[in-house]
């Protein structure tokens, strides 16, 4: 029996959310004493994996594999689950692997829980934490089924390094290959990912037009920060709906957040609650906003917004 | 093209989360229900291929009597028959099995779901439904074309889009982006008179098992005192940052 993590990269660089799920993995073999085996898709910079202390390194190298296919990724998964006898499998929370999971979890018989925000505080029976109605609230849940898939929560457990000499295997692998067929992947190059970010600025009406986004994107770019924006924003075309950020639009779990002219109604508080640090600046000191943030300034994004550009890139050019 | 759009019944965005009776359950008091906005997406859609195409639209929930009211206006808003699995949901496990075995039933050509529902948030009924009867599955679905019996999808990935194709049956996860939001319909009164007369049945369901139970709630801590820092003062916030949340 092992603990299996599926670990996701792209072109040859891990994502920082696999080596979380690595942490992860590696804090829950310590609960119930299991082997840690990481299971990687055509990478072949395997080293970064060491430092979070995988036993195994699955890498498994295939050419029909090169792009993403959730339901062919699923049954890869699935074979290898079932080769190490995989109890408890470990993903992050991103668009892939919670698309793939669900497909995953009737291969294996298994429980998918997903938004995964503790490690268990029970393992019989096994309970763990998730977050629920769209971050408004977390629940207890009670997994009963022999065979367990957890998604992790961006930022909920942190990384955690502990070094390790793993073995690493190159299996053959069988699959059955989807009908389903990837025809094109359009990805901005030069703009970081809400899911990939650690800061996010975001904005709202109170920036009164798409033309004046200059001074979101200023700031974004100091910070190496993805743009995000509120509902009334997206729904006006204002920015694409890939920003929008609430309740239905996306989860943001980020290490700092900055909303500026955003009132802060329920459905993107929802949306932002998970982001460790958030700072708001809006001219209307009632703005629901202040009262989930942790810092505040009361005052005119237009000045606000380019001043603090230019003392962050001062702050900046000094510690460095 | 016989299209089948599942609805979870949910509540409103605006709600406020309250639990009771020890925070084991959901209270439901003063809770306006709706239907899952990312369902309404892809109903919305459906209705687009009815209109232009002749599809032919099922609405289905499972849950118990209360969901009726969404059903009927699924009906008003389009849709031309409603189902209703009457057991509790309880589990995403449970409630894709009972809607496995009412779409192996009915041939459908295309299934929608949402992405995940706004309460739940578990994400995994369509991919469960799609491994079960061996369907194309494609989720945060934010493009869907038909010709014939081919699929042309665009889903959203980390920083951009993918297209993908493939023939039907097709089920998909859809989210805002596949519709604008000002193309959501308000049923007219036309429309709800005509629900009246449209075709609602009620399908008992099997007992099928869970995997899983939620048995306790909680809700977040609220935050501690905001610090305010004057517009004219900013090198304090920039220290704030760097020093005390460590963040930049």
């Amino acid at each position: 029996m092992s603990i299996l993590v599926y670990i996701e990269s792209n072109q040859n660089q891990i994502k920082k959310s696999s080596f979380e799920s690595l942490s992860y993995a590696k804090k829950l073999s310590k609960l119930i004493s299991l082997d840690v085996i990481a299971v990687v898709i055509n990478c072949s910079e395997l080293a970064p994996l060491s430092d979070f202390g995988p036993d195994k390194i699955i890498s498994i190298n295939e050419k029909k594999l090169e792009t993403f296919n959730a339901h062919n990724y699923a049954d890869v998964i699935s074979n290898v689950s079932k080769s190490v006898s995989a109890k408890n499998i470990i993903i992050s929370d991103s668009i892939n692997c919670k698309y793939l999971a669900s497909l995953l979890s009737v291969k294996l018989d298994a429980a998918f829980v997903s938004n995964v925000v503790s490690l268990p505080n029970s393992t019989n029976p096994f309970v763990v934490k998730r977050s629920t109605f769209s971050n408004k609230a977390f629940c207890d849940i009670e997994i009963n089924s022999e065979i367990r898939i957890l998604s992790i929560s961006k930022n909920s457990i942190g990384l955690n390094e502990n070094k390790s000499e793993p073995i690493i295997i190159n299996p053959d692998i069988n699959f059955t290959e989807s009908k389903l067929t990837s025809e094109s992947i359009k990805v901005s190059e030069e703009k970081v990912s809400i899911e990939d970010a650690d800061v996010v600025v975001s904005a709202g009406r109170g920036l009164k037009g798409p033309e004046n986004w200059n001074i979101v994107e200023d700031l974004a770019k100091t910070l190496n920060a993805a743009t995000a924006c509120s509902k009334p924003v997206s729904d006006m075309g204002w920015r694409p709906h890939s920003e929008h950020v609430g309740q239905t639009g996306k989860p943001v779990s980020t290490n700092l957040y900055i909303a500026i002219g955003i009132s802060g109604a329920i459905q993107h508080l929802a949306g932002v609650s998970s982001s460790k640090v958030k700072v708001v600046i809006n001219n209307d000191p009632e703005a629901p906003f202040f009262k989930v943030a942790d810092y505040g300034i009361v005052g005119d994004a237009f000045e606000v917004v380019p001043k603090l550009n230019e003392k962050l890139k001062a702050f900046q050019a000094e510690n460095n | 093209m016989k299209i089948l759009v599942c609805i979870s019944c949910v509540p409103d965005t605006t709600s406020k989360i309250n639990f009771k009776n020890n925070d084991t359950e959901f209270d439901n008091s003063q809770i306006q229900y709706i239907i899952n906005p990312n369902d309404e997406f892809g109903l919305t859609r459906a209705v687009w291929f009815k209109e232009n195409d002749g599809a032919e639209i099922d609405v289905v929930s499972v849950g118990l009597d209360n969901n009726d009211q969404i059903l009927r206006k699924a009906l008003a808003i389009g849709a031309d028959s409603a189902f209703r699995i009457n057991q509790e949901a309880l589990d995403s496990f449970q409630v894709a099995k009972l809607l496995s075995a009412h779409i192996s039933n009915n041939n459908y050509d295309l299934v929608i779901a949402g992405r995940e529902s706004i309460d739940y948030n578990g994400g995994m009924v369509p991919g469960i439904i799609a491994e079960i009867l061996n369907f194309n599955y494609v989720t945060n679905c934010v493009g869907l074309e038909i010709t014939d019996s081919s699929a042309e999808i665009k889903r959203e990935i980390e920083g951009g889009v993918e297209t993908l194709t493939c023939k039907l049956p097709l089920i998909i996860g859809a989210q805002k982006g596949l519709v604008e939001e000002s193309d959501l319909k308000i049923p007219n009164m036309r429309g709800i008179m005509q629900a009246r007369q449209k075709p609602f049945e009620i399908i008992q369901g099997k007992t099928e098992e869970t995997k899983t139970k939620t048995f306790k709630f909680e809700k977040p801590e609220s935050n501690k005192e905001i610090k305010l820092v004057s517009p004219d003062n900013l090198d304090e916030l920039i220290q704030y940052l760097h020093n005390e949340a460590k963040v930049i």
